[in-house]
């Protein structure tokens, strides 16, 4: 069954993925750090929806929905419209080629971001498995 | 949405004139001692005083640039204050000269921050002229830079698309002497920048061309110019098609090849274009089951015609081991003259080298961490790639 992109469940979901996939804990075994997906206000999106992870060597500690930016200060930011996070998970968009387009506006160590491709690209492939719902 | 980057691109003969009519009051040259030595950059400052242009030169970039050796660059130019940057000399002058450029212009951060995610804001002090010297590198036409961190022992591929020259000029006068070794070496690198650029994940129709026409005249001109550095036809030619390559593989990225090749050449010093050319052939191989419409297409355009797509991806792979042979490149890495011992010891850092290049990820198949290694031992042997 579907789950609806934005929620908490979309999120978790997602977690679940990253944490049964042997390839994202291969090609993430060395990353330290935590990320902010923003998906920023778009047509029927009147609000930024916020999701939290906490990546670390290859494994999803914690993921959530974040209703106060301030709440955390993650090493990464990635912000996009609803569209663009769509394309990306629906891998009609390379994140990568996103970030070098900026389509996706990425904040953070970027070196740190150069040295993980793979481990970016095994992050979206987990986003894939997940049934989604995007809303209209 | 993505970019098409190019430069100005002024080529043939004679094509270091148009220096004669540059608009600007000084130029700081970015070049080598041998490039002086051999009085390219004496020819490159006749111009410049033509149109009347003051100029420092800036000649101790190494083969393979360090970070230190940009930083260096980066406050002779602050010292001089240039409004056009030149480099003059191969891939690893036109990648220091970049970056001069880009520290020049940004002193605020470390060359490793270059990446393509963030604006540089360039062009406000200066302007970038490539110059090549060599046959391969393209990087007269790419925003790529590639530093070598002496402290980890790895390359960093880096670069920004504003990162681009200005003016290409593209002069085959500059390389009617090049000597064999060097010939082979860096048009084998032409090579593996065109059928990298055909075949990655970011192929593109405006580069499809390019890379193409690179390849053929790659195929077609490479051994005449490497037997006889006097054919004028073929060096002009080479010359060509490493700027076409670069164009092409510049916009749509490389792969498996170039994350190989610059792990080797970082841990055993060896030079960039005989490093991605000899793991070209295996990583055809390796990525066959993925892209073997794209191989075939450029089998068929050098009439090397099989049944299955697939076996043409492997014939295309032999017939770059027969040029290779033909310009007495390496086939292996066991060829290159490194011992069983060392190879196995260093094996590890190759591995997680390769794994973490920025050109993994635009490979058509991306291998697992274990899959590198088997290229790794596949490429010391000798083996054709059957996994």
């Amino acid at each position: 069954m579907a789950v609806k992109f934005l929620s908490e469940e979309w999120i978790k979901a997602l977690m679940q993925e990253l944490n049964e996939s042997e390839a994202y804990r291969e090609a993430a075994r060395d990353w330290e750090g935590d990320f902010y997906f923003i998906v920023e206000p778009e047509g029927n999106i009147k609000e930024k929806v916020i999701y939290y992870m906490d990546l670390w060597h290859g494994e999803c500690r914690s993921a959530c929905v974040i209703t106060d930016e301030k709440e955390k200060n993650p090493a990464f930011r990635i912000s996009a419209p609803l569209s663009k996070w769509r394309r990306v998970i629906e891998k009609k968009l390379d994140p990568i080629q996103g970030m070098v387009t900026r389509q996706l506006k990425l904040q953070g160590n970027l070196m740190k971001i150069m040295k993980a491709p793979k481990a970016a690209m095994e992050l979206v492939n987990c986003c894939t498995l997940v049934p989604t719902e995007f809303p209209e | 949405m993505w970019y098409f980057i190019s430069p100005e691109i002024v080529y043939g003969e004679d094509a270091l004139s148009r220096l004669d009519d540059l608009d600007g009051k000084r130029v700081l040259i970015v070049s080598d001692k041998q490039i002086a030595g051999i009085g390219f950059t004496d020819r490159v400052i006749e111009h410049l005083s033509q149109a009347g242009i003051d100029y420092q030169v800036y000649d101790e970039v190494e083969a393979e640039p360090s970070i230190e050796t940009v930083k260096k660059g980066a406050e002779a130019a602050r010292t001089y204050e240039p409004d056009w940057i030149i480099g003059l000399g191969g891939g690893s002058v036109m990648d220091a000269a970049k970056a001069i450029w880009v520290l020049y212009e940004r002193p605020d951060i470390e060359p490793a921050e270059i990446n393509p995610f963030s604006p540089l804001g360039l062009r406000k002090k200066a302007r970038l002229i490539a110059i090549p010297t060599t046959s391969g590198t393209g990087s007269d036409c790419t925003w790529g830079i590639v530093l070598t961190d002496t402290s980890e022992n790895r390359k960093l591929a880096l670069g920004c698309r504003e990162a681009h020259a200005d003016i290409a000029i593209v002069d085959p006068l500059f390389v009617t002497g090049m000597p064999p070794q060097l010939t082979a070496d860096t048009g084998m690198d032409a090579l593996t920048h065109a059928i990298e650029g055909y075949t990655s994940n970011w192929k593109n129709d405006f580069c499809d061309g390019l890379c193409l026409k690179a390849i053929q005249l790659v195929f077609q001109y490479l051994p005449r110019a490497y037997n006889d550095g006097k054919d004028e036809e073929a060096r002009e030619k080479m010359h060509n098609a490493a700027s076409i390559a670069g164009l092409g593989f510049g916009n749509s990225m490389a792969g498996l090849a170039h994350s190989t090749g610059h792990s080797l050449g970082a841990v055993f010093h060896i030079p960039h274009g005989r490093t991605v050319g000899l793991f070209l052939p295996y990583t055809i191989e390796f990525t066959a089951v993925v892209a073997a419409d794209y191989y075939a297409e450029i089998a068929h355009l050098l009439k090397l015609e099989h049944m299955e797509a697939e076996q043409t991806a492997f014939s295309l792979a032999q017939a770059v081991r027969q040029l290779a042979r033909s310009i007495n490149q390496p086939l292996t890495i066991k060829d290159m003259g490194i011992s069983r011992n060392n190879f196995d010891n260093s094996l590890p850092k190759l591995v997680s080298n390769a794994d973490t290049d920025t050109q993994t990820v635009t490979s058509a198949r991306i291998p697992t961490a274990e899959e590198f290694e088997k290229l790794f031992r596949y490429a010391y042997d000798g083996k054709t790639v059957d996994f």
